[in-house]
């Protein structure tokens, strides 16, 4: 019932996740907000390289809450995803293939995402106490000066997550929501 | 006249500041667990399960519900017979620099909302006074996160637009936030004052128990119709679908103009924060 994804998520990977799929991802992702999305995007705009690989990157939209002694990281779930519209296509385009957030995304997203193959999976808002128990390790890559909005690499292990969008464009926000409906 | 010093109100902002990020309110839980027992969808059943586990898990290692541990509001009821020894604003500040800090919360909050530099304590507050008879001081702490703040409306409506306008447009504002303020959400209502009372009762409303219904039937009613005709919009926990897209409608009123019928909906997720003691 769950699809087990061992990351990093490959352009031809990404093309088999379907919207509506609950999936465990595995692996290495990477943080990012606002602040830090404008910082890539205009490195990426000047032609240089990013901090880090960005090539089959999945990115998760959350800025933790820092971690109380012993712990990896504090609370750690999406934050709107909306925010980072004018971004991703760009991103998309430079190699990412998986973002993680919550909340609806633009048509200019979509485009991006079905022409590049990329995917967008929502992880449940308001649950960052329990989504912190998969994130097994966690180091700052850089924009240590944002705080909570720095980029991290975490280490997952069977995050969950659900596919909302796929590389065809389809929408587990449209399609659940009338096919609850239509049971009425 | 009964003198409370400031130090006392610090150590009781810093105190809610954790408590309010950490514990769910009783209320939200028993509408939430509610909610579980009566969503007929299985996707929804899943998330709300998984919501239960969050904040029980919150509670028992004393750690966020949520990341966003929010703006910092804070409403003070302050007797009219009492004197605060100190600066009142700094002593509510210190509390959140303080509980935000010891409390490992998130420092969510930019000094300038254009150049955007992180003050790194969370402060400001957003601080609320209102004064009332007595020699009590009540504090409430409410951290409000973003994602539904954002997803927030305010209408200048016209007197002929009545009733039945005001309802739409708080059906309009809840089902075009639709997945991204965290559904089930909690909705507060503003109806009347200026357009700045207007927001200010929507954010008030949001201060009040769900188990408490508006005081005069008219407005309970329209609480209990607004909340059924939000169930049916299909929405759902977190906008996978299904019955539970908001956990309760809490309105509040007050006198307006001839000629202006102000209505602001304050939306709050499922993650509903307040906690307050009285000094």
């Amino acid at each position: 019932m769950e699809r087990h994804i061992q990351l990093p998520i490959t352009r031809e990977t990404a093309r088999t996740i379907k919207s509506g799929e609950s999936c465990l991802l595995s692996g290495v992702i990477y943080t990012a907000r606002d602040a830090a999305h404008k910082r890539l995007c205009e490195l990426l705009e000047a032609g240089r390289p990013l901090p880090f690989d960005v090539k089959d990157a999945t990115i998760y939209y959350v800025g933790p809450t820092p971690a109380k002694p012993g712990q990896v990281i504090g609370s750690a779930g999406p934050t709107t995803s909306y925010r980072m519209d004018a971004y991703s296509p760009m991103m998309i385009a430079a190699g990412e293939t998986g973002m993680i957030g919550k909340g609806k995304r633009s048509a200019e997203v979509v485009a991006a995402m079905k022409e590049h193959g990329a995917v967008y999976f929502a992880a449940i808002g308001g649950a960052g106490a329990l989504l912190s128990s998969c994130i097994k390790k966690a180091e700052i890559v850089c924009y240590e000066d944002l705080g909570a909005e720095a980029v991290r690499r975490l280490t997952v292990e069977n995050l969950p997550v659900v596919c909302v969008i796929d590389s065809e464009g389809n929408n587990l926000y449209e399609t659940g929501r009338s096919a609850y409906l239509a049971t009425l | 006249m009964r003198e409370i010093q400031a130090s006392v109100l610090t150590d009781a902002v810093a105190k809610l500041c954790i408590e309010a990020n950490c514990v769910l309110p009783c209320d939200v839980k028993r509408r939430i667990e509610d909610a579980r027992k009566n969503e007929p969808w299985e996707t929804a059943q899943g998330i709300l399960d998984k919501i239960i586990e969050n904040y029980g898990i919150a509670e028992a290692n004393t750690v966020p519900i949520c990341q966003d541990t929010g703006v910092c509001c804070v409403f003070l009821k302050i007797g009219q017979d009492v004197h605060i020894c100190g600066d009142l604003r700094s002593a509510v500040d210190e509390g959140v620099r303080r509980g935000y800090a010891e409390g490992y919360l998130r420092k969510s909050v930019v000094k300038d909302p254009l150049r955007r530099q992180n003050t790194g304590d969370n402060t400001p507050a957003m601080l609320y006074t209102e004064i009332v008879p007595g020699d009590a001081l009540t504090v409430t702490v409410a951290p409000k996160g973003f994602g539904s703040e954002n997803m927030s409306r305010l209408a200048m409506l016209k007197p002929s637009d009545g009733v039945e306008g005001v309802k739409a447009f708080i059906l309009k504002t809840v089902e075009e936030a639709g997945p991204n303020p965290c559904p089930p959400v909690i909705v507060g209502v503003g109806i009347g004052g200026t357009f700045d009372k207007a927001a200010y009762l929507a954010k008030k409303a949001l201060m009040r128990s769900t188990d408490e219904r508006n005081a005069d039937p008219y407005y309970a009613g329209l609480e209990a119709e607004l909340l059924e005709k939000i169930n049916a919009l299909g929405v759902g926990p977190q906008g996978f679908g299904g019955r539970t897209t908001a956990l309760a409608v809490n309105i509040e009123w007050m006198p307006t103009h001839i000629a202006g019928l102000p209505v602001a909906v304050n939306i709050n997720c499922h993650v509903t924060r307040h906690k307050t003691v009285e000094l």
